[in-house]
């Protein structure tokens, strides 16, 4: 990394003159800086407002860069130690869509494990490609999806051969690590791409004592989610590519659905961001990997709860863990994660990134300070003090694998018919049902309903998950291919 | 010399009190910390612009949050303030003779410094062998206790500052299992009367009634707090501030006092409507809370 040029922040510097030169605006957005919308700058705060400009000349155009864009995006590839990187305003789905599109036509294969984002799922539908699944382990006493074995891996692309790409998270959600150096290897080995999604992973480009990053391994690509743990303003991601990716060609599958009126608010906090990173990321992610331990810590001393880290590592499956991520068991004080979930945020004011069925996932990030987790630590207790219950009859989420049927494209657009879930055993489920968060489906478009699905999708509805994806905004009815 | 300094009690309103010249200045590990001394309430300590007490008034403060309860529970022995870096409660608490130990957890190390060199009359609370003290988080130290003590003390001031998490549910929670089955825990509950300080009163009546079997609040005339009316709340696990006052027993210790007697007491209970109506809404919020 070119420390002394990461100081600079083109964009930002770019907003900076064109601000200081006072121009008239007759162009769009149409409030004018603020002026036709009054409201607007009182909410926002005037700074805020008059960033919100349309590309010109002297800004770049995020479509067809060629300045201050471009400069950028150089400086943030040298920061990733990527070969190319490109800014995205469409949060890291479009990066992570982008990937998809940019290794997969319709009908190429691609090898994936079944926890990953939605938007995975939705770039098949769109491009027509046709899924392959890696198993993947899990932990049955905490009721997680881990990573993939290397071996199931090898066995998987040596059935496939014809595979374009295999597409690996890193981490997962919950701040599980697979063996992606060794994945790369033999993905490369057999013409394969590998695609990294690092949503939950922008600090592993930052310190060394975190998991090994996409680029690090040999990734072709990555998408990686600057507004989870890098900094920047919800919605702002960035796509990174290594040397092996036509980076021209990446581009075009970029505008193919890209907004032409990108906000330079997402922007220039990407710009922000990634200087604060570059300069001061090694450090910042340094306490909040002592902060996040710290809090492990105190929280095993409660008891009942399971704050688990680094002990699950077991070289393969788990083959590392990303130790930021508070991911905590709870099922020991008798409730389910998205119960303790709606009481830390009922009862304390306090709003973590999520709860599932066993699980919650609290994000320790570069903007935490110790007294919050203190809070954090003292509600817990609090909860397990007020609400504990007797665990034993709590259903254990098994993470369920299902069978693939149709590729996602062909369930999406073919003829279905609206059941109720209780009837729906058997059938071929042609939409999205899944909880948010984490956003990963529990069923696709093209895999086979069972009654394991089911039970698992009534218990996650009782429990007061908040489930997406359905056509009914019930999730009372599933949409499912007619026969 | 036209040198004054201003409390500002809300965006449209502040005290502004004469200066003879400042003492002190410095930013701590998590506050900044002024001194001043003042035409005419002497020596005063203001932290991140607020000022915390002065000598002409400490005494208000440390004599309501010490003496209220210690009239009521029949047998204080183990105590914890938390806060309480300038000492004043703690030296209030050394006239009880049966009080075995007084923790002071205060986090801000270069407060209580500033609090022996400039206000040694107060900070005489620590010189006593019964007092130990500890800085660290309040929250992290009652982790560790369980029905522990007779009394708590919070003595911290701020619920947007760096002591924050001092007035919050998962707080009062972990009061209540610290103290015994029959204690009592005095804290800070701000001020009613402007708008804007409106709402953490509320929550922090909202929270207390969740965590205590009893809450009531009582009020005093403090002139350098916002509005020069300050409230504070008693949550307690069995005795009731005015039916378990023992005004007698309290009137025989012979305790020199400039502020408490055993009629304000009664008096400090009985509040003015709107604070009434305040406390009851937020009493039917928390009850229709429970339920659901």
């Amino acid at each position: 990394m070119k420390k002394y040029e990461q100081k600079s922040a083109p964009i930002c510097e770019a907003l900076e003159r064109f601000k200081r030169r006072r121009v008239v605006p007759f162009d769009v957005p149409g409030h004018k800086r603020g002026r036709g919308n009054p409201e607007l700058v009182d909410l926002l705060g005037k700074e805020c407002v008059g960033l919100d400009v349309n590309s010109m000349k002297p800004l770049d155009n995020l479509g067809h860069p060629v300045s201050v864009i471009k400069e950028a995006e150089e400086l943030t590839a040298d920061a990733f130690g990527a070969a190319h990187a490109f800014l995205m305003v469409n949060g890291t789905t479009s990066s992570v869509q982008t990937m998809i599109l940019s290794v997969c036509k319709a009908g190429d294969k691609i090898l994936i494990p079944r926890n990953v984002h939605k938007s995975v799922i939705n770039a098949m539908v769109l491009c027509g490609a046709v899924p392959v699944y890696v198993e993947v382990k899990v932990n049955p006493e905490i009721g997680i999806a881990l990573g993939v074995e290397v071996e199931e891996v090898k066995r998987v692309m040596d059935a496939n051969p014809d595979a374009k790409a295999i597409l690996i998270n890193n981490p997962t959600y919950y701040g599980v690590c697979s063996n992606l150096k060794e994945i790369v290897r033999i993905a490369h080995e057999r013409g394969m791409k590998v695609l990294a999604d690092e949503a939950h992973g922008t600090h592993l480009y930052f310190n060394d004592n975190l998991p090994i990053s996409g680029m690090a391994a040999g990734a072709d690509m990555a998408a990686v989610s600057m507004h989870k743990s890098g900094g920047s303003l919800t919605q702002s991601s960035i796509l990174l590519c290594g040397e092996n990716m036509d980076a021209e060609y990446v581009r075009q599958i970029i505008n193919l659905t890209q907004t032409t009126s990108a906000s330079y608010l997402l922007l220039s906090s990407l710009d922000i961001s990634r200087r604060n990173l570059a300069l001061r990321g090694e450090d910042s992610f340094e306490k909040v990997a002592h902060m996040a331990e710290y809090a492990r810590n105190e929280i095993n001393e409660i008891g009942g709860f399971y704050a688990y880290g680094k002990e699950l590592i077991d070289g393969d499956s788990v083959y590392d863990f990303d130790v930021t991520k508070l991911s905590i068991y709870t099922q020991g004080i008798g409730l389910t994660g998205i119960e303790v979930y709606d009481l830390l945020r009922d009862e304390y004011d306090i709003q973590i990134e999520f709860g599932d069925i066993g699980n919650i996932l609290a994000y320790i990030s570069i903007g935490d300070r110790i007294q919050d987790i203190e809070r954090l630590v003292g509600a817990l207790e609090d909860i397990k003090r007020l609400y504990q219950k007797d665990s034993s009859n709590l259903y254990c989420g098994e993470f369920i694998q299902p069978e693939i049927v149709m590729t996602p494209q062909q369930a999406f657009y073919a003829s279905k018919v609206q059941k109720p879930v209780s009837e729906t055993n058997g059938m071929i489920c042609g939409e999205l049902v899944m909880c948010y968060p984490p956003g990963i489906p529990i069923l696709t478009p093209g895999e086979r309903i069972t009654k394991e699905i089911i039970e698992y999708i009534e218990f996650a509805k009782e429990k007061g998950c908040s489930l997406q994806g359905t056509k009914d905004p019930e999730v009372k009815l599933i949409n499912v291919i007619e026969r | 010399m036209d040198f004054w300094f201003s409390q500002m009690e809300t965006e449209h309103v502040k005290t502004s009190i004469r200066v003879n010249k400042q003492l002190y200045s410095a930013q701590s590990e998590y506050q900044r910390i002024d001194v001043f001394e003042t035409q005419e309430l002497g020596k005063m300590i203001v932290l991140d612009g607020e000022i915390i007490f002065s000598e002409a008034d400490e005494f208000i403060y440390n004599e309501m949050v010490v003496h209220v309860p210690m009239a009521v529970h029949p047998n204080v022995k183990q105590v914890l303030i938390i806060g309480g870096g300038d000492g004043g409660v703690a030296r209030v608490l050394t006239e009880y003779p049966e009080i075995e130990h007084i923790d002071v957890v205060e986090q801000d190390e270069m407060f209580l410094e500033i609090s022996k060199q400039y206000f040694p009359e107060t900070a005489k609370g620590f010189d006593d062998e019964r007092v130990t003290v500890t800085h660290m988080d309040g929250l992290r130290f009652l982790r560790r206790c369980r029905d522990k003590y007779d009394l708590i003390i919070n003595d911290t001031t701020d619920p947007f500052g760096y002591a924050e998490g001092l007035f919050t549910r998962e707080f009062y929670g972990s009061c209540n299992r610290a103290l015994k089955e029959d204690g009592i825990m005095v804290y800070q509950h701000g001020s009613p009367f402007y708008d804007e300080d409106e709402e953490a009163f509320r929550a922090m009546h909202r929270k207390a009634y969740k965590s205590f079997p009893i809450n009531r609040v009582y009020q005093a005339n403090i002139p350098t707090c916002p509005s020069g009316y300050w409230m504070f709340g008693f949550a307690s696990k069995k005795y009731h501030p005015l039916k378990d006052l023992d005004a007698k027993r309290w009137k025989d210790r012979g305790l020199k006092t400039w502020y408490y007697t055993t009629n304000l007491h009664k008096g400090a209970f009985m509040l003015p409507r709107y604070v009434e109506d305040l406390l009851e809404e937020e009493e039917k919020l928390a009850k229709k809370e429970n339920i659901e």
